[in-house]
């Protein structure tokens, strides 16, 4: 299964990823963030939150937490290697926060190529729910895939 | 909290530390992306490269905290950018948001503002856009 159109429409199951304090704080140390309401419960509860919430591009993650996150690239045939993330979006229904259970599905909604096919692109959408079913954010990412110099390995 | 925007309002910018090989080791195990170009350096070569480049999503992450202090989390609607450039390990990103328009969206008040990240040498590494709502 090559990267190509015929994987338009394709779904896949994403990853389940139960929101932990310790990781949100992880993420803000990672990020340089040091407002409150992300890492202390009580200024995130002054502030009118039930627990600390998740930042806007934390929920990437979801999506990567399984053992292989990256095993349906494989199997397009893409190396790794020669990935690059070429645009994302997030379109933000609800806030999420530390407790909840956040998951994520895929759909390839558009492939196209560029420069001769040198450059191919996999458009994909993914909508991440809570614990309830519930759509927190729709997310919309595009990858490129180049070609990598030859005789690398 | 973001004062009075009008179109051609230009939030505070915000400007990071060079990103160092150890912000990028976190933010792998933060973030979730394990993909190994961002941290190891053998691999990094093994593609033609000649150094570890850093994760765009942690350059949209910054941008994000530049969102987040002006703007209760929320009160943004969406938010997307387009990778432009790699930045490189030790890169000093700095991030821009410039008020684009105010316009009524299924009756709140929403701004659109046009984002950029910056290196310090004036490559761009990121464009893109969020909706934030105001009322």
């Amino acid at each position: 299964m090559g990267l190509d159109r015929s994987l338009i429409g394709e779904e896949r199951a994403g990853g389940t990823l139960l929101v932990t304090r310790s990781r949100l704080r992880l993420f803000a140390k990672a990020t340089g963030q040091t407002d409150p309401i992300f890492v202390d419960l009580d200024a995130a509860q002054q502030a009118g939150h039930r627990d600390l919430p998740v930042p806007p591009t934390f929920f990437f993650g979801v999506d990567l937490e399984t053992p292989d996150p990256f095993d349906h690239l494989t199997a397009y045939g893409v190396d790794l290697r020669a990935v690059l993330h070429g645009e994302q979006e997030f379109a933000y229904h609800r806030l999420a926060y530390a407790g909840d259970e956040l998951s994520s599905s895929s759909k390839v909604v558009d492939v196209y190529e560029k420069k001769g096919g040198a450059l191919r692109f996999l458009v994909t959408e993914l909508p991440v729910t809570d614990q309830d079913g519930t759509v927190v954010v729709t997310m919309r990412n595009t990858l490129v895939v180049r070609a990598l110099p030859e005789a690398s390995s | 909290m973001a004062p009075d925007l009008k179109p051609g309002s230009r939030l505070d910018e915000l400007t990071v530390p060079p990103i160092s090989r150890h912000t990028l080791a976190l933010f792998a195990g933060a973030s979730g992306d394990h993909n190994p170009i961002h941290v190891d350096l053998d691999v990094a070569k093994s593609a033609g490269l000649d150094d570890v480049f850093a994760h765009g999503m942690l350059s949209m992450a910054y941008l994000a905290r530049l969102l987040t202090n002006n703007f209760p989390p929320d009160k943004l609607r969406s938010y997307r950018v387009r990778f432009a450039a790699i930045t490189p390990v030790h890169g000093r990103p700095s991030c821009q948001a410039v008020v684009n328009g105010i316009t009524d969206v299924d009756g709140e008040r929403v701004a659109t503002l046009d984002l950029t990240v910056t290196l310090a040498d004036g490559t761009v590494t990121l464009t893109g856009e969020a909706s934030v709502a105001l009322d």
